[in-house]
């Protein structure tokens, strides 16, 4: 039913774009601006006219599916195609960047230090990247997938390596390193993937579905899934993969810290659901409990080390790794409450990064970039909008019931309570500490008498609050009704719950036999 | 249904009822809700625009939730006892795999008697702010605030299930954090909220994971079907239950071990301690415990221990009651001293939960009028607290000391006042249970006997203490109004709910009903703890309106200055928790910097070759560098796919 190539339009159109902003004159830097607002809206736009497509009880794995042949020789092909999972972060995606393009609107004109890019220069990497996040959540080809998620690293690098902080040259190297031992790490295991399948089926395949059906040994499937999960933890990232992400944010401007954090982060965590899973099913199982293990850590490694941190940007770093602890508990469960309140998390912890980044973005443009908690104090007696803002995306991020993040966390500790009770019990008590360090962020910041130069400091502007406001609305509305992204994310969880052959526990009481679910 | 076979510990527990649907006025149960939350709405996004009008929109939608559940009062009467359920769907809100909860609320007697105490009592303490907060220049962002509390309030008590609960938990206390914290130009009140939340936030562990347990065990969080499974279920999962929702409770309810956040939310202006840390959000831990019965029913031990927590908490209030100056914080102390009878009743079982409801109400009709007459008073002496300062002022205002001395006869318990029935029967009740608990409630009645009566003597009797530029005066009608309705309710509620309402009854089908087989006779019990409360009464009288009243407090017995430190609640958290969650928090910051990334940067440094070819990737050319190194990379590895392939 579905001829119109969405997908393709939808990677193809920032792209065009980008090259257009990209070629602008130097001297025409609002225009760049606004042409760039106006391409990630448009689409914004065709995203949400796929999405209205979308048929969440369709029994096919993939829709809007495009396949086109590439490199046949070695059954490559360019092939795209979105479930209920991959849609939402496409359009996580698709939301977040003309969120980011008006709440940066003027973050790179006053850069006129040595080696910094120019305006037009910054948004058209937004757009870029864009392109490739589409591309890297609705990829059904490996080799294609691979080459998304390689070719992310390029814009952002620049993003933050341009038009970043005075060590930025260092955070984004690091960025790069890191990213790149992640990279080769997939690619060894790519390549020894499309080794197994040529040799189990005698014709080698990057085909996901293919890939998925594949029966590998459980050897040969651990020496994969490692390759493919240590990329996706650093990328996610899980403890100890974190480092960079401290560094990254904290140089980044709020902007690219929202697109790195919000979107890009969740390539790793997507990349667990869809790839590890399905293709590695026995090696997951085996894994399983050391995942967990570093998924508790994590949470609480995060949150703790959040709680006494003085730079308000590499808080919102701990605090986003003590998040990805709880999404990749929820994943390694094998549950289908915990695997759909991962996919709610994802999507949860994107809009609220986007809220806690760009609102103290706000805050600390107003007082030359510190970010430093000790140089803020009584914010709200001076702009009361921006402490409002700043409270609310601090209680989406501790997942304050009647918002999003909360059904993802929610969803998340019942699954693994579920299938582990005392793993789901124990990062129950990350609520505590998250709701120790968000407050207390909001406290030094917000309360307390005005601290001395925040005099006369500005409230937000029209343009600052339009570009929040959709945030705080989506936060707000898929909290009290998830339905229209549960409606998408379940079907896909139900068809990966099938594929890994796991089975949700029984009710104790409904089962006076020990049955319980299993993991194979 | 109760399963045949199911193990009840006392006598007298409930049939579930069926749930009937929402027809009629009932139709209207979302509408309750709705309103405040839409007040609060119009009110925090109107900006300035609302800063008119806005307060009275806050009062009129209060107003209007209460019409409504009087109205739906009359329906439920209309009635038969069996047909006072009622069930509204709204929408399926979260649902995966079995997982499924509604957005769907249940009225029923005992939700209605909240939705009743929650919008009356509200839209009294909401017209009294449009007085005692005339003055503030963010007066619009209160009635905002209280709006958003009314709603998430109704909406505790009116969820059908126990997810949707937990929403309504959480906006009471975001509610409660935003007027604890309302002045926060004031480092105490921003430190206060955030302490209430973050103590809370240990309880909310417990809800959130008994929670879990609910649906790991019954395959449903929806009252009715947990309840109606509740005599299946072993003793042991449903005991964790009950101790788990009994976390909950002393978190919100300001119980022993959580207590400690009660007494610093009183920096928060006075309605708000009226209404939310008196009348209505505090007792929402009463109200958890009465609408799980059938759980409790069934587990000796978890209602036991919450005997314990609250005969715990009742002592523990009394005495930091007795020994506190400021008025709000003695008040606060009573208030989790009564909160503890309340406790402690339902953990008695079915002779406890109609009574500790009963309590709940005459409670929260006193409290908040003595709430809101200890505001009147500060409003005339120019705010202060100190009960040392004040003395004498029942000349000045003659309104504000009538109603409080209703409200004083009230919860010590003398007939025929409101209090006096309930907490009476509550005291009747714990004499079944055991002779100790019955005497320890009696001696602790006696206690409110002492620092009532202190509290009465030091502000309206004996010599004024006042400051000198200080000129009490009584409050404006706004506020005298209110306090009247309030002292009527104290004089007169406990006999209408007792003989005209017939309070147990109306109960009954929900919570379940057995008449305490004391070994004492209540006759007995009436004069032993009148008895009590008189000897409490005259100590406290002889000590502070017939001796002088030092301006500065003397320095007191190691009771009472272990009592004005609050029994040492914040130096037992801050010793066992604070102080080695920072300490952590600083050796993981460390560690991190050091070890964590030491190692990575180590590494990348041996790859690199030198020690400095990590620190010279910083120079400008660092950039087109890696950038190549990108594509050499993939280049490189492309080829070796290619050799390896062909």
């Amino acid at each position: 039913m579905n001829t119109f190539p969405w997908l393709t339009a939808l990677g193809v159109l920032p792209l065009v774009g980008s090259i257009i902003v990209a070629l602008l004159p130097k001297s025409r830097p609002s225009l760049a601006k606004q042409l760039a607002l106006l391409i990630a809206l448009a689409t914004l736009g065709l995203t949400i006219a796929m999405a209205l497509q979308f048929d969440g009880g369709s029994a096919e794995p993939f829709q809007f599916t495009e396949s086109y042949s590439w490199i046949p020789a070695f059954g490559i092909s360019y092939s795209v195609g979105v479930d209920g999972i991959g849609l939402v972060l496409v359009a996580l995606a698709a939301t977040l960047v003309p969120v980011v393009i008006l709440a940066g609107w003027n973050d790179v004109e006053g850069d006129s230090s040595k080696g910094s890019g120019s305006v037009k220069g910054y948004f058209a990497l937004i757009l870029v990247l864009e392109t490739l996040m589409i591309g890297v959540f609705s990829a059904t080809d490996l080799f294609l997938f691979y080459v998304f998620f390689e070719a992310m690293l390029i814009p952002v690098y620049f993003m933050i390596g341009r038009f970043g902080g005075p060590q930025r040259a260092y955070a984004a190297v690091k960025f790069l390193l890191y990213s790149l031992v992640g990279g080769l790490l997939m690619l060894a295991a790519l390549i020894g993937l499309y080794v197994v399948s040529a040799n189990l089926t005698g014709t080698g395949t990057f085909d996901y579905l293919s890939l998925v059906g594949l029966d590998i040994d459980p050897m040969t499937q651990r020496l994969l899934f490692a390759g493919f999960f240590i990329a996706f933890a650093i990328k996610a990232p899980l403890w100890p993969f974190h480092t960079w992400l401290p560094d990254a944010a904290a140089q980044s401007k709020p902007g690219t810290a929202v697109l790195l954090i919000g979107v890009l982060d969740k390539v790793g965590t997507f990349g667990m659901i869809r790839y590890c899973l399905p293709i590695f099913p026995a090696a997951s199982v085996w894994y399983a409990p050391v995942i967990i293990a570093m998924a508790l850590i994590g949470i609480f490694y995060g949150a703790f080390v959040a709680l006494s941190q003085q730079d308000m940007k590499r808080l919102f770093a701990y605090s986003s790794m003590s998040h990805f602890g709880f999404i990749a508990l929820g994943i390694f469960v094998f549950t289908t409450i915990g695997e759909s309140g991962s996919v709610v998390y994802m999507v949860a912890h994107g809009l609220s990064t986007a809220a806690l980044f760009l609102t103290a973005g706000f805050l600390m443009q107003r007082r030359g970039g510190s970010s430093m908690l000790g140089d803020y104090s009584g914010v709200n007696k001076a702009a009361p909008v921006l402490a409002g803002f700043f409270l609310f995306a601090a209680l989406s991020s501790l997942a304050l019931p009647g918002l999003v993040s909360f059904v993802g966390e929610f969803m998340v500790l019942l699954g693994a309570f579920q299938r582990y009770m005392f793993v789901g019990a124990l990062a129950t008590l990350g609520i505590v500490i998250t709701a120790a360090y968000v407050l207390r962020v909001y406290q030094k910041s917000m309360t307390g008498p005005l601290a001395s130069g925040l005099e006369g400091m500005a409230d937000l502007k029209g343009r600052e609050i339009a570009a929040l406001v959709p945030i705080a609305l989506l936060t707000l509305v898929l909290g009290v009704f998830p339905a229209p992204i549960l409606n998408v994310i379940n079907p896909a969880v139900n068809q990966l719950m099938t594929t890994i052959g796991a089975t949700d526990p029984p009710t104790t009481l409904t089962t006076s036999t020990s049955a319980e679910g299993t993991l194979q | 249904m109760i399963n045949a076979g199911a193990v009840v510990w006392a006598e007298g527990a409930p049939v579930l009822q069926e749930v009937m649907p929402a027809t009629g006025v009932f139709s209207l149960i979302w509408l309750l809700i709705a309103l405040p939350l839409f007040g609060a709405a119009v009110l925090l996004l109107g900006g300035r625009h609302t800063n008119k009008w806005g307060p009275y929109l806050g009062v009129l939608t209060v107003f209007g939730s209460a019409v409504i559940a009087v109205l739906m009062l009359l329906g439920l009467m209309a009635r038969g006892a069996e047909e006072r359920s009622i069930g509204q769907s709204l929408f399926t809100w979260v649902f995966a795999g079995r997982f499924e909860v509604n957005m769907a609320f249940q009225l029923d007697q005992l939700s209605l008697v909240f939705v009743l105490l929650i919008t009356i009592v509200g839209t009294l303490i909401h017209i009294y702010s449009l007085g005692y907060m005339s003055h503030d220049p963010d007066k619009r962002k209160f009635f905002g605030y209280l709006n958003l509390f009314v709603g998430a309030m109704l909406l505790l008590v009116l969820a059908n299930n126990y997810l949707l609960l937990y929403v309504g938990w959480e906006g009471v206390g975001l509610a409660s954090y935003l007027l604890i914290g309302f002045w926060q130009i004031k480092p105490t009140a921003a430190a206060a909220a955030k302490k209430a939340f973050i103590i809370n936030r240990v309880g909310d562990v417990g809800l959130s994971i008994a929670i879990m347990v609910i649906f790991v065990t019954f395959g449903s969080v929806t009252f009715s079907d947990v309840f109606g499974q509740a005599g299946s279920a072993n003793e042991g999962t449903l005991t964790a239950i009950g101790l788990l929702l009994l976390l909950a409770a002393a978190g919100k309810s300001a119980q022993f071990p959580l207590q400690a956040w009660l007494l610093d939310a009183m920096e928060g202006p006075t309605p708000v301690s009226a209404l939310i840390h008196a009348a209505t959000m505090v007792t929402a831990g009463v109200y958890l415990i009465a609408r799980s019965n059938a759980i409790y029913d069934r587990a000796v031990w978890a209602a036991t221990a919450v005997v314990v927590v609250g005969l715990i908490t009742i002592f523990m209030g009394a005495i930091i009651g007795s020994a506190k100056d400021d008025i709000k914080k003695s008040l606060a102390g009573s208030t989790m001293s009564q909160i503890g009878y309340m406790i402690m009743a339902v953990g008695l079982g079915p002779i406890g939960y109609v009574f500790a409801i009963f309590h709940l109400l005459t409670h929260g009709v006193f409290k908040a009028g003595l709430f809101l007459g200890a505001g009147s008073v500060m409003h005339g002496m120019k705010d202060q607290v100190n009960m040392r300062r004040y003395g004498a002022l029942r000349a000045a205002m003659v309104v504000t000391f009538v109603t409080f001395m209703a409200g004083y006869l009230a919860i010590i318990g003398i007939p025929p006042f409101s209090g006096f029935w309930s907490k009476d029967e509550i005291i009747h009740a714990a004499f079944e249970r055991s002779p100790i608990i019955g005497g320890l409630a009696i001696l602790a009645a006696g206690i409110t006997g002492f620092y009532m009566t202190r509290m009465v003597a030091m502000t309206f009797f004996g010599k004024a203490r006042w400051e000198d530029d200080v000129h009490p005066h009584e409050s404006p009608a706004v506020m005298t109004i209110p306090l009247i309705i309030l002292a009527i309710g104290s004089t007169f509620l406990g006999m209408a709910l007792l003989f005209w309402g017939n309070i147990e009854t109306w109960l009954e089908p929900v919570v379940g009903f057995a008449t305490a087989k004391s070994p004492i006779s209540t006759t007995t019990t009436i004069a032993l703890s009148l008895a009590f409360v008189i000897v409490g009464a005259v100590i406290g009288w002889i000590s502070y309106a017939r001796r002088e009243v030092p301006i500065v407090a003397p320095r007191g017995s190691w009771l009472t200055r272990a009592a004005r430190q609050d029994l040492y609640g914040d130096a037992v958290n801050e010793s066992l928790v604070v102080r080695p969650s920072f300490l952590l928090s600083r050796v993981l910051i460390w560690f991190d910097s050091r070890v964590v990334d030491g190692i990575v940067n180590g590494s990348a440094a041996i790859v690199g070759g030198s020690s400095g070819r990590l620190r010279r990737y910083q120079s400008g050319f660092a950039r087109s560098y890696a950038l190549s190194m990108v594509g050499g990379a993939v280049f490189v590895l492309l080829a070796l796919v290619l050799v390896r392939l062909s």
